[in-house]
């Protein structure tokens, strides 16, 4: 085998989906080649067929329901689609190696991590039980987990999201694949962990020549990695070519519009807020969970602490934070969803935090919320039309006026309005969010929570939503308070920033202040992480 | 935009529906042939004064123990009844014990869980009372019931539905714990709708499934304990025909005439194995995560 000569050469593949879905097939005509120690990014929205090409190299799909019809893949070689069962076994952890998305789910709970590892060991090689400990140990080193000799025996619920995801990593590398498939394998953890197994994926693939096939969504990440970029749109690849090309200039119109819609940066030019009322103020708001007490050990978590933060008429804040910094349970307080262990919730000068359900009721209409998942925020069960009068009708809006008034939010909202008789799961998760701020504003609130709300949107989707966002805020001139992990995001809609990290604000300033000039180390390290800084997202060279 | 306002849902959703109504006995052949079985009873249940050749009850001394002919197809008993009416009126006891336990352990059930579920601090000390409850064994219930207030219908259903509403508890419970803590749930107290409405609304609804699926095992279990409570002489008083009494009437004479043992504990057999399939089916069609979780 020359040092040319692909790893893997996909070409022609074609694999269809089952009767009755909405197109033929789920993969069509796909033809690209991985060369060893090269990445190539595979970029595509939800429904592109990107996963399903991951699938069908490792012999993963689900029988009976996808078939490959045509095609070929090439693993050095050797066409994989032509294997039995058992060769593909043989092959698969030893030739070539897969990493999830999920590290909790894809590492088994019941088993220690050493263990997992050793498992590729045991079924592939015929190394006694020192030598696989001594090869588990080694390959852990690699992945720079901590203190190796205790991590070994570790259960995986004892390690953190980025320590999975380098056992993962481990064990899909421990017998050296040529090829490494990684499916979104950063996508659940957060950014300064992610910018760490970015790197460690470099490094490994360079020091190990393994070519790497990495699936994401994220042109960030694409950015940052990519030494060959293929984009996927509704199962066929639209474009394919050298990062820098693809990412400069991009000679597909989908690849552009993907690339346009990542949103910068560089926060825009926003109008100061100035002196207009404060609608809602938190303040030493702080909530505490109490784990365990009667027979186990009482444990307090605090999930806030001490928060003081202001939103004016108008006026976005974001609150910026990693999974865990509290800034979910903040907003939940606000909503009056959980009950804040200390603190005032000021509506107005109207403290809210203490009153009881009853004495609640009147401001609730106040403060809506709209939130993550669009697949879970609706009833399954009751029309959408249903779920936005709910609220109106609850407050003694007769049914006639809420569903007048719900017609003209669905205009306002981009939905047709003859959709409300229509069941949630008729509609794609972007027109759900649309849905879900359309019931939000049914009550006609003064604050309006957008928690992660665009974070489980294809980027193209998101940045409509975004869109709606702040011409909702305007037009009803809301104060919107929006709560979020993506720093991207965030420059885009915020007028003021603030940063969590364990429970408590860090930093606190206009957004355009803390994105020149971050003053608190974690920010400096939450920007330093953000995939894709370097690169100017949308500034296309034309040749 | 354009493609946001065409509703792009509406393509995946129609096929599906299509494949709910056409193929329905070629996806789940055994379940459409339980219901098939299930309605059979039901209707010699219902008919059955009608379909009955002989007045079950009636004594004919002269005609004991006489095979299968033409004016009675499955014989008669010991004390000349036609084994035949009798069967086809015992299909009215079990369908009715089925039934009338099944409906009243969900509604009961379902009141209680709804309540536990949702209510944090109910839920502790409603939980421990159905774990008493659960440790009751329902054929001791039943036997100390029937002493203390004579052999009937509604003893037999009472007892057989106090050690069932436990565990319908103990569904509808978990199933309000995980419905809870979605976020339409969240949206719904966001938007001030009072408690009760979110249980009836939003809680209950995406509740019932699993409920429908649990039903027909209750239903299906609570037949045959009926059988056993009458074989036991503890169930349903003897005047009244049921398979499980027929059962324990003929035991004496099985070696001479076996069928009068048989032919009841078939049709109890056939119409517990019906309702059972029909249940598995329910559960692959209304709540596959489920299944896949039992």
């Amino acid at each position: 085998m020359t040092a040319s000569s692909p790893v893997l050469d996909i070409q022609g593949l074609t694999v269809r989906l089952p009767a009755g879905a909405d197109r033929l097939n789920a993969v069509e005509d796909v033809s690209f080649a991985v060369g060893p120690g090269e990445i190539v990014c595979v970029v595509g929205e939800s429904g592109s067929g990107k996963s399903v090409t991951a699938h069908s190299i490792m012999g993963l799909l689900p029988p009976g329901q996808l078939t490959p019809t045509a095609g070929r893949i090439l693993l050095e070689g050797d066409d994989l689609l032509r294997k039995s069962p058992a060769a593909l076994r043989a092959l698969r952890g030893h030739r070539m190696a897969m990493i999830f998305q999920e590290p909790m789910t894809a590492l088994n709970p019941v088993m220690r991590v050493g263990e997992q590892i050793e498992e590729v060991l045991a079924i592939h090689t015929r190394f006694d039980a020192a030598a696989r400990r001594q090869r588990v140990l080694d390959v852990m080193r690699s992945v720079h987990l901590p203190d190796v000799e205790r991590l070994i025996d570790a259960y995986p619920h004892q390690l953190s999201g980025g320590q999975r995801q380098r056992i993962m990593i481990a064990a899909a590398l421990v017998l050296d694949p040529v090829l490494l498939i990684a499916d979104e394998p950063t996508t659940a953890l957060d950014v300064t962990t992610q910018a760490q197994i970015l790197k460690l994926i470099k490094e490994l693939q360079s020091r190990r020549k393994t070519g790497v096939l990495f699936i994401t969504h994220d042109f960030g990440v694409v950015a940052e990695i990519a030494h060959r970029v293929v984009v996927m749109q509704n199962g066929r690849v639209v474009e394919q070519g050298r990062a820098e090309d693809v990412l400069r200039r991009p000679r597909h119109a989908y690849t552009r519009m993907l690339i346009r819609a990542v949103p910068t940066l560089t926060p825009p030019q926003r109008a100061p807020t100035g002196q207009v009322p404060i609608v809602l103020e938190a303040r030493q708001l702080a909530k505490t969970y109490v784990i365990g007490g009667f027979l186990g050990r009482r444990r307090e978590v605090k999930a806030a602490v001490n928060v003081n933060l202001a939103v004016r008429r108008g006026e976005t804040l974001g609150v910026v934070g990693e999974s865990g910094s509290g800034k979910s349970t903040v907003a939940r307080c606000i909503a009056r969803l959980i009950e804040p262990s200390a603190g005032a919730i000021l509506l107005e000068g109207t403290d809210v935090a203490k009153l009881t359900t009853g004495a609640l009721r009147p401001h609730r209409k106040r403060v809506q919320i709209v939130f993550q998942d669009p697949y879970r925020s609706l009833n399954p069960r009751r029309t959408v039309g249903a779920s936005i009068i709910e609220g109106p009708m609850n407050f003694g809006v007769p049914r006639e006026a809420a569903l007048a008034r719900a017609r003209e939010l669905m205009r306002l909202v981009d939905l047709d309005p003859d959709a409300l008789s229509r069941y949630p799961h008729q509609f794609s998760g972007g027109q759900r969010q649309r849905l879900c701020i359309a019931r939000a504003l049914a009550l006609e609130p003064e604050i309006l929570i957008a928690d992660e709300a665009v974070s489980a949107l294809d980027v193209s989707v998101q940045a409509q939503v975004l869109q709606l966002l702040d011409d909702v805020r305007r037009r009803f001139n809301l104060a919107l308070l929006f709560i979020t992990h993506d720093l991207r995001v965030a420059a885009q809609v915020c007028d003021r920033i603030v940063v969590m990290q364990n429970g408590e604000i860090v930093e606190e300033g206009v957004t355009a202040e803390i994105f020149r000039n971050p003053r608190h180390p974690y920010t400096r390290a939450l920007f330093e992480a953000a995939p894709g800084r370097a690169f100017a997202f949308g500034a296309f060279e034309t040749d | 935009m354009s493609d946001l306002l065409q509703p792009r849902g509406e393509a995946v959703i129609a096929p599906r529906d299509l494949r709910g109504r056409r193929g329905l006995f070629a996806r789940q052949p055994l379940a459409v042939l339980g219901a098939a079985i299930i309605v059979v009873m039901a209707l010699a249940a219902l008919g059955a004064p009608l379909i009955a050749p002989v007045d079950p009850l009636a004594l004919d001394p002269l005609r004991r123990l006489r095979p299968p002919s033409e004016i009675n197809w499955f014989g008669t008993d010991q004390f000349g009844r036609d084994v035949f009416s009798r069967v086809v009126f015992g299909a009215r006891v079990s369908l009715i014990v089925g039934v009338a336990v099944a409906a009243l352990s969900v509604a009961i059930g379902l009141a209680i869980g709804l309540a536990a579920g949702y209510v944090h601090w109910l839920d502790a000390v409603v939980m421990r009372v159905m774990d008493g409850l659960m440790a009751i064994p329902g054929v001791l219930l039943a036997i100390a019931l029937v002493s203390l207030s004579g052999a009937s219908l509604t003893t037999v259903i009472v007892a057989i539905t106090v050690p069932e509403v436990p565990r319908v508890v103990r569904l509808v419970r978990s199933v309000v714990l995980s419905v809870r803590e979605e976020p339409y749930v969240e949206a719904a107290i966001a938007v001030g709708t009072r408690l009760p409405l979110i249980l009836v609304r939003h809680v209950l609804p995406n509740s019932i499934p699993p409920l429908i699926v649990q039903a027909t095992y209750i239903c299906a279990s609570a037949m045959l304990t009926e059988a056993i409570l009458s074989f036991l002489g503890a169930g349903t008083p003897p005047e009244i025909p049921s398979w499980g009494n027929m059962m324990a009437e003929g035991r004496l004479f099985f070696p001479i005439a076996p069928r009068i043992v048989l032919l009841p504990g078939v049709a109890l057999a056939l119409t517990i194995l019906a309702v059972n399939v029909l249940g598995d089916g329910l559960r692959d069609r209304l709540d596959p995560k489920l299944a896949k979780r039992m």
